[in-house]
């Protein structure tokens, strides 16, 4: 309980190897935790993805190498099973968005820059910020350990829409209660890093002197904060549903393989759980791309050397965007037989959401230009990042207009357009943000050439996953198909499936280097000191890597934050801390 | 814990909020608790209006137990009240008045969970029987009965399928008196062949049920948790007052909020599930 | 404001102020139930039911979590969250309630 210790008193003692690296209150070590822990799980949700990606360039053909070890509910005879084919799509649904995107964002990013980055000597509950982490990974196992059930992992898809979501096998309860642990793990999350950014900023950090990644996380922040609450509430109605016999979700009458399923009791909603679905789900989208755009912003900052284009624009259209993000959720929905009245008004929110969007990545261009840019490797994925999120969010557009809709709903467009949104948007800014930040947590530089090898496969790769599926998507694949082929149109597209998949293995084969680098580089990397890039935000003030407590001396702000290239100064950047 | 860092504004507020760290998050804590609830209370909404005519109750009076709910109603508001006093009474640096307030306030919890307990049993006890074909009970014809399991009925069985009770040969079925008169009417035997459903008044009943079960069974785990946390600053707090008085008192101060927030959610559920 | 430093007589200024709060509180109750013996028409019953439900809410809210006396970001912060909670309750009103309950065939 005693937070009462005098600062220098942390430096003597040495905690054991479990209480500093395991057990661990310093948010620096939580933020590294994090990280780690939604690597391993992104690389399993890719994994997931890359064995499905054989079942739709090659269908009915057993898959090579490791369809033998996959067992027979998943794979007879080595040939993705429909059911396994199912219970994979909505696992590596799950597993990306809420145990790999959003905790690499917000849980290792945001832990362990942003205290940094407002000169706090940690989170402002350090004992909350652990738990955090420990009610996020019992979370994760437990989605994982559902793929041992009797009947495999949940298989209704990442969005579980009821009533299928209810009659599914064990899996899904298993889900539910993972997503449970992983919503009370964000909620925790959310007021330690609100009450962090408000309350322990340096002195002279106002707010307008934050850096736009504190921003970014701050906004972040709320929207888990007061979005996930209802998907919680979504969650315990529907677990009420699968093991109490209520159905809330479940409308009279419903038969199901000759079964009447609930009777009498008053009939549910299947449409009550989309709505409470999304009204979570849609900030979920910005909960993924904030943190991103927030990343970006200090590599373009950093490497051009100029302050960001329009910071207060940036700092408003962040706020106006998670405020408006809670009420587009229906756009989702367009096609439940919702009236034309309320379509148009969620199709007017959509347009105006994407306002603010375009503002954003505005922004960020004109910040490059005149600039004598840094090509460092941060710098290659942030600038291949703006490109990216343009294609994701221009393709937005035509899902928010209902006409062109009910076209393109529940097709492979959908999946092209927030895959470019999520994969070479949000996983483009986690690679940025790890080569950025490495040498101020190891204190030694990645690699730059295997870094540009990994960028620039990463690059070709990743858009011949994703351009295809938005034409497959207009020519009219359906999603969630186990065997496109099958389908009308298919014959044109399968060409287009095929390329797909083996852009995907592809892209796999590129992130060797990477792997190869981050190991190499903790041990062998070259050795940095404090401030590398010549950045001029607070957390480049720490030494590398931070000691527990995180600065020798506490930090004053005496200007914002991307003061590079003022004129009549010496150097072409003036850190925040450092008095004018 | 040792090893911590010194937090800015671990005690001191901060001056753009007015609060320490501690009482700040609580705050933020609640909102996402308003959001929770609200949900919950907007499905029950959603679900009412929705529901086809004759499967919602006039009111939950016609099955729950008012005057039971409006003693836990008092419980609750006293023990908000005793909640307050005792951080008052830590403010005057009064520990013993202060852990004596708090005691009661974990009592009177206590009481409010053994009512609940017995509101939540006696539903697991009564019955309905929907039927194929109506009966004739006390003169009227039914097609739906409630009552008890007469003492030599046969145990009813789960099915697990349809998570519901399985249809049994028969039942025998003490049904409710009629309204406005204590007297039974006789023990009924009903053929298993004219049983459409058998439920009790658990969460299958009926959605209304459902609902009732879900929004007091979370409010109930609300309760529970506060009492943990009211029981350790019980054991803990005199040590804890002694040595640092205004952060235990501080402590208090944000159980208090929580515990208030919980008091507050049951002042709206009462009316909504039980008189409306 | 805060109450950290707040003397002894404040102190007990509060305490009256709770009891009369608690008082309160309880006559509330009482109409409450009362009026629900009264068997109003359904729209007369959960006006009534929720305006005395508000009123008991803030009574608990103002004074005995203080709020009265707060100040500044977090009426904000409830505001937004108040706003969000009304979007929710909204719900219900937007849904098609045809679709409710029933299979469409
Ligand atoms: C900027 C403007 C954006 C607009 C106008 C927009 C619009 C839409 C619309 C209307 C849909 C529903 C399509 C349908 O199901 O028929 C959709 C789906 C989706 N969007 Fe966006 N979006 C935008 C940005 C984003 C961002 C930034 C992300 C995430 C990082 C994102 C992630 C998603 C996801 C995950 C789905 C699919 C959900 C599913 O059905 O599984 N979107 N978008
Ligand atoms: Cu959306």
């Amino acid at each position: 309980m005693s937070k009462h210790d005098t600062h220098a008193d942390h430096h003597h003692e040495e905690l054991p190897f479990w209480r500093k690296y395991i057990f661990s209150v310093d948010h620096k070590v939580i933020g590294v935790q994090y990280t780690i822990t939604a690597l391993v799980f992104l690389m399993f949700g890719f994994a997931l993805m890359m064995i499905m990606r054989w079942q739709l360039a090659y269908p009915g053909q057993p898959i090579p190498f490791i369809g033998k070890y996959l067992g027979d509910t998943i794979a007879l005879d080595g040939i993705l099973s429909g059911d396994g084919y199912n219970a994979f799509g909505a696992m590596h649904g799950t597993i990306m968005v809420f145990l790999a995107i959003v905790p690499l964002g917000v849980g290792g990013f945001g832990n362990y820059v942003l205290p940094l980055q407002i000169g706090a000597p940690d989170m402002a509950f350090p004992r909350l910020n652990m738990a955090s982490y420990w009610i996020y990974l019992p979370g994760g196992i437990i989605m994982l350990a559902s793929f041992f059930m009797p009947g495999g992992a949940a298989n209704s898809g990442w969005t579980s829409y009821a009533p299928l979501s209810v009659i599914a096998t064990t899996g899904q309860t298993m889900w539910l209660l993972g997503m449970v642990f992983l919503i009370t793990s964000s909620l925790l999350g959310s007021v330690n890093f609100i009450v962090t950014a408000v309350q322990l900023r340096a002195k002279g950090l106002s707010f307008f002197r934050l850096p736009f990644f504190v921003w970014a996380q701050l906004v972040t922040s709320f929207l888990l904060l007061l979005a996930f609450p209802p998907l919680e509430a979504a969650a315990v109605l529907q677990l009420m549903d699968r093991v109490a016999g209520t159905s809330f979700f479940m409308p009279t009458g419903l038969v199901v393989s000759g079964v009447e399923q609930a009777h009498l009791s008053g009939g549910g909603s299947p449409l009550l759980w989309q709505h409470l679905f999304w009204f979570l789900a849609h900030p979920e989208v910005y909960v993924l791309i904030l943190p991103a755009l927030g990343i970006i912003s200090e590599i373009i900052a950093t490497n051009t050397r100029k302050p960001l284009w329009g910071y207060k624009s940036l700092v408003y259209s962040a706020i106006f965007l998670g405020f408006m993000s809670f009420i587009v959720w229906a756009h989702h929905m367009f096609m439940t037989g919702m009236g034309t009245t309320l379509s148009t008004f969620f199709q007017a929110t959509t347009m105006i959401i994407s306002v603010p969007s375009v503002i954003i990545l505005t922004c960020l261009i004109i910040s490059l230009y005149g600039a004598s840019i840094r090509f460092t490797v941060p710098m290659l994925f942030a600038l291949s990042f703006l490109p990216m999120f343009a294609i994701g969010g221009l393709t937005g557009l035509p899902l928010g207009l209902t006409a062109s809709d009910i076209h393109l709903h529940d097709t492979y467009y959908v999946i092209g357009h927030f895959h470019y949104v999520v994969a070479p948007g949000t996983i483009f800014a986690v690679f940025a943000g790890i080569y950025h930040w490495f040498p101020k947590v190891t204190g030694r530089m990645m690699n730059s050439t295997l870094g540009r090898l990994h960028w620039f496969f990463s690059f070709i790769f990743i858009n011949g996953v994703f351009m295809p599926m938005l034409f497959q998507g207009m020519a009219g694949i359906l999603r969630r198909q186990y065997d496109q082929s099958e389908q009308l149109h298919g014959a044109s597209a399968q060409g287009l499936s095929v390329m797909v998949s083996w852009s995907a293995w592809l892209l796999f084969v590129a992130q060797i280097p990477f792997i190869i680098n981050f190991f190499w580089s903790i041990w062998k990397g070259q050795k940095v000191g404090a401030n590398p890039w010549e950045a001029t935000t607070l957390e480049w003030a720490a030494p590398s890597p931070p000691p527990h407590g995180n600065f020798d001396t506490v930090p004053v702000v005496y200007c914002g934050p991307y003061e590079y290239s003022v004129p009549g100064k010496k150097t072409d950047f003036c850190p925040q801390h450092v008095v004018a | 814990m040792s090893a911590a860092v010194a937090i800015p504004h671990d005690m001191e507020p901060h001056p753009v909020t007015g609060m320490y760290n501690g009482k700040f998050g609580l705050w933020l804590f609640l909102a996402s608790e308003v959001m929770l609830f609200g949900a919950l209370f907007s499905s029950y909404v959603l679900l009412r209006m929705g529901a086809p005519e004759g499967t919602w109750p006039k009111h939950g009076a016609e099955i729950l137990n008012v005057p039971l709910a409006t003693f836990n109603t008092v419980v609750l508001i006293t023990s908000s009240v005793t909640m307050v006093m005792a951080w008052a009474a830590l403010k005057m640096n009064n520990i013993a008045r202060g852990q004596l307030f708090l005691t009661v306030t974990f009592l009177l919890a206590g009481a409010f969970l053994v009512v609940k307990y017995f509101e939540y049993s006696e539903k697991f006890n009564h019955f309905e029987v929907w039927l194929k074909e109506p009966m004739v009970v006390d003169g009227n014809s039914v097609s739906s009965i409630r009552g008890h399991l007469a003492k030599d009925c046969p145990p009813l069985t789960k099915e697990t399928h349809i998570r519901a009770f399985a249809i049994p040969e028969f039942i025998l079925l003490d049904p409710d008196a009629p309204a406005g008169s204590k007297e039974h009417p006789p023990t009924l035997r009903i053929d298993g062949g004219n049983i459409r459903r058998i439920s009790d008044f658990g969460p299958a009943h009926s959605t209304f049920l459902a609902t009732y079960f879900t929004l007091t069974g979370l409010h109930g785990l609300h309760i529970i948790g506060g009492m943990v946390v009211i029981l350790y600053f019980m054991l803990t707090g005199s040590r804890f007052a002694q040595k640092r008085p205004d952060k235990y008192a501080d402590r208090i101060e944000c159980t208090g909020l929580y515990w208030h927030f919980v008091d507050l959610v049951w002042i709206f559920l009462f009316p909504v599930l039980y008189l409306l | 404001m805060s109450h950290h430093e707040m003397t002894a007589e404040e102190v007990s200024h509060h305490v009256r102020t709770y009891l009369k709060v608690f008082g309160a509180l309880l006559v509330l109750t009482v109409i409450t139930v009362g009026v629900f013996y009264l068997h109003l028409p359904i729209v007369g019953a959960v006006v009534v039911a929720l305006i005395v439900a508000s009123i008991k809410g803030s009574l608990v809210a103002c004074y005995f979590m203080h709020l009265i006396s707060e100040r500044g970001l977090i009426y904000w912060i409830l505001a937004l969250c108040a706003l969000f909670f009304v979007v929710l309750l909204l719900l219900p009103v937007i849904t098609d309630h045809e679709a409710v309950g029933t299979v469409t065939h």
